[in-house]
């Protein structure tokens, strides 16, 4: 059985059902992200096991126990918030010790364990400041020590890097990433930075419009996605419409250039195709590529990466290739020959 | 010239504010003739009437912010936590006891509770003192709920008290050590806002027939030459000095330097 079980859960206010049907099993450890974009109700399942939401329906079970009526004060779940919340009357240490003192624990068990949190954290001398004399990134560490302090049975991380800058928030989701292994704890966290979901997780779950479109490994919901969604919220993406000549031979026309790949049998007429920048070439590639003709519409140097925007037939396609420092890029305006291979075409479903 | 100009209006401002306050002052310290002294504050001061009915008053002032402190934050935290389409309903309520004249409110009091009726509330000291401190509730009530709604909207009270459910902590524990904490100051403003107001009442107290301050300050005014500008000089400090202790709380909470929500 699964540590953590989110089975049918639905919830609704009013006629509108902002999580329609959400089904979810974690195992014991595992990080595993809510990615989608605003409204997807990705917050809002986290809330319902959380307790601060109560479900229309479905159930949460927590290593075999049902917490579905239970109030959040008696769920044992720790939770980071994204606008950190700590408590502006107490101190860091205080704060830490927040939840140890309301389990009763004595005072010299509860400075040692807030002593240890805070070394976890790396802020082993910021005990007696305030919230308001720490950084952003201090104090969401902060938050996260005091969640963790009471030794929740889950961990739920509500945005906990959104109010961060840039920087931080790159190193802040590794330490989080190399706490969460060093102590296992099943972590749920919700984001709708996909970078952020594929680098730190064991799963995701891509969230839309109240539903999961797909659950998977980064690897898979990034290069097997399963719907349109998935494939366009996941990474940036080129879709290209292609006409069906055979589908028992796996034979398709692209702009007219003949695709050799695997459909289900029957298909017919038009399907939608997706490929990612960093499958499409600038250029004739090797035999067997599919080769479509295009112009450059933009060019963007970002570093290692530079991102051409090439237009072909009625679509603008997108190409990532790695910057060369003896190779200046290409120049806008520019006829060129966009290539890719037919195996990196994913068919979409919906 | 601008600047001359506005300089010249606030100094007629405070002068015409000043003026009968220095006045008043003056006048308080003319009781031995022909020179200043403090005879009249002295004889104020010795007046047993005077000792029973400030202390009564400072009593009754105390219960009464406990009672508003217990009314108001719950109150005010549960609207906003949970019921924030009820506050505009809320804040006109509190609003009332300013557009009711006291007499009205005392008077409907009188009506309910008098001691033929079902809750004789008026037929004994206890029970008029309850009456009283209810009174001085509502009186205060707007004063009150607004300073603990300004404190309340001051900090994140939905992620806070969310963050010491997810700790373990019930509603009670939140609203002591999380709540109330973060609000004192706020809370301190209403209730020092409510010791001056009910120091210096008079229309509940007299028709409660209660030995308060109020009805003191009235009698010294109708009976005594000197002793009422002292005792108004004395009051006026005493409203000053609530004022000058919320900028002192404000200043000496430090947790109040937080960034905004």
């Amino acid at each position: 059985m699964s540590f953590l079980d989110l089975s049918g859960l639905r919830k609704s206010y009013g006629a509108n059902a902002v999580v329609k049907s959400f089904d979810l099993t974690v195992e014991k450890g595992e990080f595993v992200s809510l990615l989608g974009p605003s409204g997807c109700g990705k917050t809002t399942v986290l809330r319902m096991v959380a307790g601060f939401e109560t479900p229309s329906a479905g159930t949460v079970r927590i290593d075999g126990q049902e917490v579905t009526g239970l109030k959040p004060n008696q769920r044992n779940i720790g939770m980071v918030f994204q606008a950190y919340a700590l408590f502006p009357n107490l101190t860091v240490a205080q704060n830490v010790a927040f939840g140890l003192k309301i389990k009763g624990m004595p005072a010299g068990e509860t400075r040692d364990r807030v002593a240890d949190m805070l070394r976890l954290i790396g802020l082993p001398e910021m005990g007696s400041r305030y919230p308001f004399q720490l950084s952003g990134g201090q104090q969401q560490r902060v938050a996260l020590a005091r969640a963790l302090a009471p030794q929740p049975r889950v961990l739920l991380l509500d945005e906990p890097l959104s109010a961060l800058d840039a920087k931080i928030r790159v190193s802040l989701r590794a330490e989080l990433r190399e706490i969460q292994q060093k102590l296992g704890i099943t972590t749920i966290f919700v984001t709708h930075d996909q970078e952020e979901a594929l680098s730190i997780s064991d799963r995701v779950v891509v969230m839309n419009a109240g539903l999961a479109e797909q659950v998977g490994t980064p690897f898979q919901v990034y290069n097997q996605p399963r719907t349109r969604f998935v494939a366009s919220f996941v990474g940036t993406l080129n879709t290209v419409e292609a006409q069906v000549l055979d589908a028992g031979a796996g034979r398709l026309a692209i702009h007219g250039a003949a695709v050799q790949m695997a459909v289900p049998p029957g298909t017919r007429g038009k399907v939608q195709l997706a490929l990612r920048p960093e499958a499409v070439h600038l250029g004739y590639g090797v035999d067997g590529d599919v080769v479509l003709p295009a112009t450059i519409t933009a060019v963007e140097f970002m570093g290692s990466v530079i991102r051409v925007r090439a237009a072909c037939a009625d679509r603008i396609m997108a190409l990532d290739t790695f910057n060369r420092p003896d190779t200046p890029p290409p120049v806008v305006g520019a006829a060129v020959s966009l290539s890719f291979k037919p195996r990196d075409l994913i068919l979409l479903e919906g | 010239m601008r600047r001359f100009w506005s300089w010249s209006i606030v100094g007629l401002g405070v002068v015409y504010f000043f003026l009968p306050l220095v006045g008043m002052l003056e006048f308080s310290l003319k009781m031995r003739r022909g020179a200043y002294s403090l005879d009249a504050y002295a004889s104020v001061l010795a007046d047993a009437r005077f000792r029973a009915t400030f202390g009564y008053s400072a009593v009754m002032a105390a219960l009464t912010i406990v009672l508003g402190v217990l009314i108001v934050v719950p109150t005010v935290f549960w609207v906003r936590l949970k019921l924030p389409k009820l506050r505009p309903v809320i804040e006109f309520i509190t609003l009332l006891p300013l557009v009711i004249p006291p007499i009205v409110i005392v008077f409907g009091y009188i009506r309910l509770f008098n001691t033929s009726s079902w809750l004789p509330l008026t037929g004994s000291t206890l029970g008029s003192d309850i009456l009283l401190m209810i009174g001085y509730s509502v009186l205060s009530l707007p004063y009150m709920y607004r300073a603990v709604d300004t404190g309340l909207a001051a900090i994140d009270v939905r992620t806070l008290t969310e963050a010491a459910q997810s700790l373990g902590a019930g509603w009670a524990t939140v609203l002591a050590r999380v709540i109330l904490p973060n609000v004192l100051v706020a809370v301190l403003s209403g209730a020092f806002l409510t010791f001056a107001i009910v120091i210096g009442e008079y229309v509940f107290a007299a028709l409660l027939d209660r030995p308060a301050f109020g009805p003191y300050l009235v009698w010294a005014g109708g009976n005594k030459a000197y002793e009422p500008a002292a005792l108004a000089v004395m009051t006026f400090a005493l409203t000053w000095a609530c004022m000058a202790l919320i900028q002192l709380a404000t200043r000496f909470s430090r947790h109040t330097r937080m960034q905004p929500k």
